[in-house]
């Protein structure tokens, strides 16, 4: 029984007849048979048809023959035909009767004149009594009337024997054809919704353990590439994708929990501090500073988390209008040029002429600016920074390149999450969502981010560095954007 | 400065309000929009300090009624929509500036002295040349002289030093500057701005006796040539 309460543990099992693909087996069986009937009701039809019009044919030239017959010789000679027709020799499925209406029967092999015959020249059907291997058998004839001169009527027939065997020929087939045709289909149907039913019941059996809290659960396909499997494949990526988020959201809280306490605990002990000794206005100063400068690392944590949830979430595409990637991170690079140069680090820009891309420029504005923040902070004296901008397979690449320290390839992935710090970052100011928002941008932007060592390009074509400035690897950061779609230009031309 | 802070939560208000009266201006409060138009065209206000999220009414219609009444007194918009979008849609109902809760008081305040600084119209040399003290610079030329000698500066710093002149006297947060200057809504989280300041500082201030470009702790800086 299919019952209201709410879907749990307790999983209701599909009805074998109520499934789509009995159904629609059913509706196919209905639709067949029915063909079927029709295709062999023609045939019957039109075969009849043909038989009656033999019939017809062979009576009217048998009339005619025996006419001439009559003409020839005379009413003697008539009788003598009929009755060697009519006799052991004749037809055995020829009928006649040539009536005297005074005398009764002259010859012939039907007992009486008919009752149904009134007028002559007419067409009439008899059902007759045969004797047939000792049984008398119902037979049809298709008989003609005639009337000959001096009274004398006349009746040809012709035995409907072959119509009726074919009659039952047609009824017989059209039985057997339904009879199977039910069957298999009936068969054939269920063996399929079984089938289909089994795959349904995996999936979901697959999105109950889900929503009980399983997310690493997944269907399994069945490796047929049928319509099937690419829903399972959907449907995996589906799950692949929400676990993914629930981790990020999981990972985001429990993080969020951990670096607030620490600005928090900082924040309330300062106060605490502040209150229990002495009332002294320098220092009551000094503690209101630093409660200042912790509530503000706080609300900055805030802000940022909210920028990339929003980033994560997504915009209209109408937000996106063409911009010139080249001039956007000329000018991020013109912020930072200073600090880069008080620090002793050499920053190149580098820009070719490259399609515009479709993109937030508040967002994408951000993001160059926290890799920009990133590379001056990781890079040491004497390092450089390059930031290109080239054409790439028709859409635009920005590369921001560093001569820092560089990421391990086994964190690559892990640093674009959310509050993750490298050990050795750990110590330094930052939350560690720079990078995190950059990944939402880029996602937002469907821009692809790829991570990497300094390629050679930044050591060998240009100045050979001083030594004092690679600490490492040095890491580049590439943010490749597709071409832009016509139809953001068209939003942003008005 | 008189002031009329259109605000509904009286936390948020009476923290502006002392924070006002504390630099030497005076506040009046309205706790919904309706009462804040009904105050505002009859109190000679500098400024209002507008909540877009008002019970009864919104604040930028608020903003819309009082300017469809032909009240030019500068708005500045206060709310917790940050957007981009939020921020073009307070500004073309009329606001003149936007700032994003939770703000910095002193922010408020620089903002507040700009908006109000603006009002003072400009003649044709003011359009041309900005001047402080013995600094002047030539907006068609695009030269800047102290003490009639040449200072070599930067596009970018040209107009880091025209955003600071035209709000000479005021103090300019390094948001504002963000804003004015590199048009960024966001905070690079860095000292970028202070790098750029002590260059810029380096340039017009040094060698000179008086300095022009202060640093005003906790709040931003200010150009300001003595009286």
């Amino acid at each position: 029984m299919r019952s209201a309460a709410p879907a749990t543990a307790c999983v209701p099992r599909l009805n074998l007849v109520r499934t789509t693909a009995f159904r629609l087996t059913v509706l196919y069986l209905a639709l067949f048979s029915a063909s079927v009937l029709a295709i062999l009701g023609f045939i019957y039809w039109s075969t009849v048809a043909v038989l009656d019009r033999q019939t017809r044919a062979t009576i009217e030239a048998e009339v005619k023959g025996l006419a001439e017959q009559y003409k020839e010789r005379g009413l003697a000679g008539l009788i003598d035909v009929v009755r060697d027709r009519s006799g052991e020799g004749g037809g055995r499925d020829s009928v006649y009767l040539l009536f005297d209406p005074q005398v009764g029967p002259l010859a012939g092999n039907l007992a009486a004149w008919p009752t149904v015959a009134t007028g002559p020249g007419e067409w009439i059907t008899l059902d007759l009594m045969r004797r047939e291997e000792g049984r008398l058998m119902p037979h049809e004839v298709h008989a003609r009337t005639f009337q000959l001169l001096g009274g004398y009527r006349m009746l040809v027939g012709r035995d409907m024997y072959e119509k009726t065997k074919f009659r039952r020929i047609v009824v017989e087939t059209l039985a057997w054809s339904l009879a199977a045709t039910l069957g298999l289909g009936l068969v054939g149907g269920v063996i399929l919704s079984r089938r289909m039913l089994a795959r349904v019941e995996g999936v979901t059996r697959t999105a109950r353990r889900i929503m009980q809290g399983d997310l690493s659960q997944r269907i399994e396909p069945a490796g047929s590439d049928d319509e099937f499997d690419r829903l399972a494949e959907s449907l995996n990526a589906m799950f692949e994708q929400i676990e993914r988020l629930m981790a990020g959201m999981r990972l985001a809280t429990d993080s969020l929990a951990h670096d607030l306490r620490g600005p928090l605990t900082r924040l309330r002990g300062r106060i605490e501090l502040a209150l229990i000794h002495p009332p002294d206005p320098a220092l009551d100063r000094n503690a209101l500073n630093d409660v200042l400068s912790q509530t503000d690392a706080a609300l900055a944590m805030f802000d940022s988390l909210l920028k990339i949830a929003a980033a994560e979430a997504g915009v209209a595409t109408t937000e996106l209008k063409p911009l010139d990637l080249g001039a956007l991170a000329r000018d991020a690079a013109e912020l930072y040029e200073p600090l880069a140069e008080e620090k002793g680090i050499r920053l190149d820009i580098e820009t070719r002429p490259a399609p515009r891309v479709a993109a937030q420029r508040e967002l994408l504005a951000q993001a160059v600016a926290n890799l920009l923040d990133n590379a001056v902070k990781h890079t040491p004296a004497g390092g450089a920074i390059t930031v290109r901008v080239v054409e790439d397979g028709g859409g635009a690449m920005l590369t921001i390149a560093d001569t820092g320290p560089g990421i391990p390839a086994v964190d690559r992935e892990r640093v674009l999450e959310r509050f993750v710090r490298l050990q050795e970052s750990r110590s330094g100011p930052g939350a560690g969502l720079g990078l995190s928002l950059v990944a939402a941008v880029a996602k937002l932007h469907g821009a692809h981010l790829r991570l990497d060592d300094n390629p050679a390009w930044l050591t060998t074509e240009r100045a050979p560095l001083a030594a004092p400035g690679t600490a490492g690897p040095g890491l580049s950061i590439e943010i490749c954007f597709p071409p832009a779609p016509e139809q953001s230009f068209a939003s942003a031309a008005q | 400065m008189r002031i009329l802070i259109i605000e509904d939560d009286r936390e948020t208000a009476e923290y502006l309000r002392k924070g006002l009266a504390e630099s030497g201006h005076v506040a009046d409060h309205a706790a919904t929009g309706p009462e804040g138009l009904a105050m505002a065209p009859g109190g000679h206000y500098d400024a209002l300090i507008v909540d877009r999220m008002l019970p009864e009414m919104e604040g930028l219609a608020v903003i819309q009624q009082l300017r469809e009444q032909k009240l030019t007194t500068p708005v500045l918009i206060l709310s917790a929509l940050g957007q981009v979008n939020d921020r073009v849609r307070g500004l073309r109902a009329g606001g003149d500036d936007y700032l994003v809760k939770p703000f910095a008081f002193s922010e408020l305040l620089a903002r507040l002295e700009a908006l109000t600084r603006r009002r003072g119209g400009d003649d044709l040399e003011a359009a041309t040349h900005l001047r402080a003290g013995d600094l002047e610079m030539d907006l068609l030329r695009r030269t800047v002289t102290r003490a009639e000698k040449p200072v070599d500066l930067q596009p970018r710093e040209f107009r880091l030093l025209e955003y600071l002149m035209r709000h000479e006297g005021q103090v300019v947060t390094r948001t504002m500057l963000l804003e004015g200057v590199w048009d960024y809504h966001f905070d690079p989280q860095t000292n970028v701005i202070d790098v750029h300041i002590s260059r810029l500082r380096a340039k017009i201030d040094k060698g000179n006796p008086i300095p022009l470009l202060h640093t005003i702790r906790g709040a931003g800086y200010s150009l300001r040539a003595p009286a």
